[in-house]
């Protein structure tokens, strides 16, 4: 790991230099909201946006994506593996969170080599945030509001400059040649460290408790009234899981075309939120009511995740809370369930 | 040396079928029938009972089907009992010899009967379930002298759906095999007990503290036959069930199979109810 700096009036210049020799995603303006998208030049880059709709998970594991392409005359099968070598810019510390989750989960057992193509061919420049995005956001609740690694390259806003985290190789060789960034001096160190520093007050704590404690409190939340009373107000739509940078659930399904002899079978995003999801053939539907999908989902963000990767399944960014349209939000969720637990928990130590 | 389908699988991709052959097809039941497929030359499915394969015909889709067949029986193919119940099964139920389908596994972990040894084994499948399970009770018969007692209690809703009847009256012709047949609604013809599967337990004594019971059958069926199992004396930690879920990728991945934290695709979908009985999603 070594810091350069980079002047923020040669960024233009480096990112076209970028634009020239790969696929380049970023943050940009769409509607009044932001989204990641592909860019071609540093003009399109908006750096300083607040949150995307939809997160840079999407160059990992695509909404919909190739698996394989096939001719039923022949038989023949031809896999499909995206390895374009693409830099994604702007990526907030809570999506480097989420993306090292996503590692886990594909990489655990049987390596999903469709996501480790993109992976291996993604580079990431994430920017360290120094102001709250949204009202929605909890990043310091959960730990994720600023990262070490999972990067190429980081990015913090020095005022007029930026300090660059190189932390590996390849990162290194995206700055290679590119004279306006030079290597950091000692004073250059104080300057992240002041920063750094100033940042984290102005960051709200919106956990009640300490996000530790997050697992063990769901698992004696299982059978809380509080499922019932969100499974009341959701309206199945999904939206909470398709914006959510930790959700991987997919479908798959074949697509042919006009010949009906060739296709391909497609993965797309699916959701446990969706009624059908987890029914069988036979009919029996597993988790039928909405009550029961709105638990799931948050056991798999607050418990079940942890359980299995080491890694909480939320990492606070927000997008949920903003995309539900009836208001059920992680933090309220979560904070409801502690609330009541303490109140359970002294009702029954009162004489 | 021959290789498995696992690691024929391997490369480049996880989600890549292996283009198999049918070489029977024999209907089966009303709504089922038994493919007999073949995998390439030198491809070993290498199974374990109680293991699925994700079955798929391009163009339509793949589905987890679970494997009938024992591994003592391979001969190099495998068998699978496919119930038309949606598009690809029934794309399925229109195939026959000498057509190709794909082919990914097997997956999951299967029942380990490696510990079921020298025990009496109860074996409790209801209707479709005995498809996965005929290929554990092929297994036990097979190797015999391993096990104690073995009985076998099968229900079905009618006459017309009991499947595999020419093997089930070869088990019943074993003078080692207890064999008790039920169906929830007899005909002229039928001549055996009416009633649902439960009421063939009180038919059976067994040695509680020496028995595994195990039971494949519709989710609905569970709880009935896991109080007659549990009424009868047996530990949580020796009944075992196979879970059905729509195991989309087979390998703990598309969430489809998520019972609370695990996923069915890879730690079952074989279980002991110990393993599962605290677990509200799993029946």
């Amino acid at each position: 790991m070594s810091l350069r700096v980079l002047p923020k009036a040669a960024l233009p210049a480096w990112v076209d230099q970028l634009c020239a020799g790969h696929r380049v995603a970023g943050p940009k303006p769409l509607h009044g909201q932001h989204i990641f998208g592909e860019i071609h030049s540093s003009s399109e880059l908006e750096l300083g946006y607040p949150t995307t709709v939809i997160p840079p998970k999407k160059y990992l594991f695509p909404q919909v994506e190739e698996l394989f392409s096939f001719r039923k005359d022949t038989g023949e099968i031809t896999p499909k593996l995206d390895a374009r070598p693409t830099v994604v810019l702007g990526v907030h510390t809570c999506d480097l969170h989420a993306m090292h989750l996503l590692d886990r989960v594909f990489q655990n057992g049987y390596t999903d080599q469709h996501y480790q193509a993109h992976r291996e061919n993604t580079l990431v420049v994430s920017i360290e945030c120094l102001v709250p995005c949204m009202e929605h956001s909890f990043c310091k609740s959960m730990g994720t509001l600023s990262a070490t690694d999972g990067f190429d390259l980081h990015l913090t806003d020095l005022g007029e400059e930026y300090a660059v985290d190189v932390d590996t190789e390849r990162g290194a060789r995206l700055l290679e040649g590119f004279a306006p960034a030079r290597p950091a001096t000692e004073d250059d160190y104080h300057r992240v460290n002041r920063v750094m520093s100033e940042k984290w007050p102005r960051f709200p704590l919106r956990l009640d408790f300490d996000v530790t404690e997050l697992p063990s409190l769901l698992s004696v939340s299982y059978d809380s009234k509080l499922w019932d009373e969100l499974g009341e107000r959701c309206l199945a739509c999904a939206m909470c899981t398709n914006v959510c940078p930790t959700c991987y659930c997919f479908n798959v399904a074949d697509e042919v075309d006009l010949t009906l002899n060739a296709g391909r079978r497609l993965r797309m995003w699916d959701s446990c939120q969706l009624d059908k999801f987890a029914s069988v053939a036979g009919g029996h539907d597993f988790r039928k009511t909405r009550a029961r999908r709105q638990r799931h989902r948050f056991f798999r963000k607050g418990k079940y995740q942890t359980d299995a990767f080491g890694l909480l399944g939320c990492v606070g960014c927000g997008r949920c809370a903003q995309a539900c349209l009836v208001n059920i939000t992680p933090v309220d969720t979560f904070n409801a369930l502690y609330h009541r637990q303490t109140q359970n928990t002294q009702a029954e130590v009162r004489p | 040396m021959t290789t498995t389908l696992k690691q024929a699988l391997e490369a480049p991709s996880i989600y890549l079928p292996t283009q198999a052959r049918i070489v029977d097809a024999r209907p089966m039941g009303n709504t089922e029938k038994v493919l007999t497929i073949e995998l390439p030359k030198g491809v070993s499915l290498n199974h374990r009972p109680g293991q699925f394969v994700e079955v798929s015909v391009l163009g339509v889709g793949e589905a987890p089907i679970s494997i009938s067949s024992s591994p003592s029986r391979s001969n190099g193919t495998f068998e699978v009992c496919v119930r038309k119940a949606g598009d690809l099964t029934s794309v399925l139920h229109q195939m026959g010899p000498k057509e190709t389908l794909g082919i990914r596994g097997p997956f999951g972990r299967g029942f380990p009967y490696e510990r079921f040894r020298g025990k009496d084994i109860l074996f409790a499948p209801g209707g479709l379930g005995l498809a996965p399970l005929r290929s554990l009770i092929n297994q036990v018969l097979d190797e015999r002298g391993n096990f104690g007692r073995v009985i076998i209690l099968y229900g079905a809703r009618d006459p017309s759906e009991l499947l595999f009847m020419d093997e089930v009256r070869q088990w019943q012709s074993r003078s080692d095999t207890e064999v008790h047949l039920s169906v929830d609604r007899g005909d002229d013809s039928w001549k055996g007990n009416v009633g649902v599967i439960t009421t063939l337990f009180p038919k059976v004594e067994i040695y509680p503290r020496n028995t595994v019971g195990i039971t494949v059958g519709p989710p609905a069926m569970y709880r009935f036959v896991l109080m007659e199992m549990l009424g009868k004396g047996l530990s949580e930690g020796n009944i075992w069930m196979s879970l059905e879920r729509r195991m989309k990728c087979g390998v703990g991945k598309c969430g489809h199979c998520q019972i609370n934290h695990l996923y069915t695709c890879q730690s079952g979908p074989a279980f002991s109810y110990a393993e599962i009985k605290h677990l509200e999603e799993a029946l």
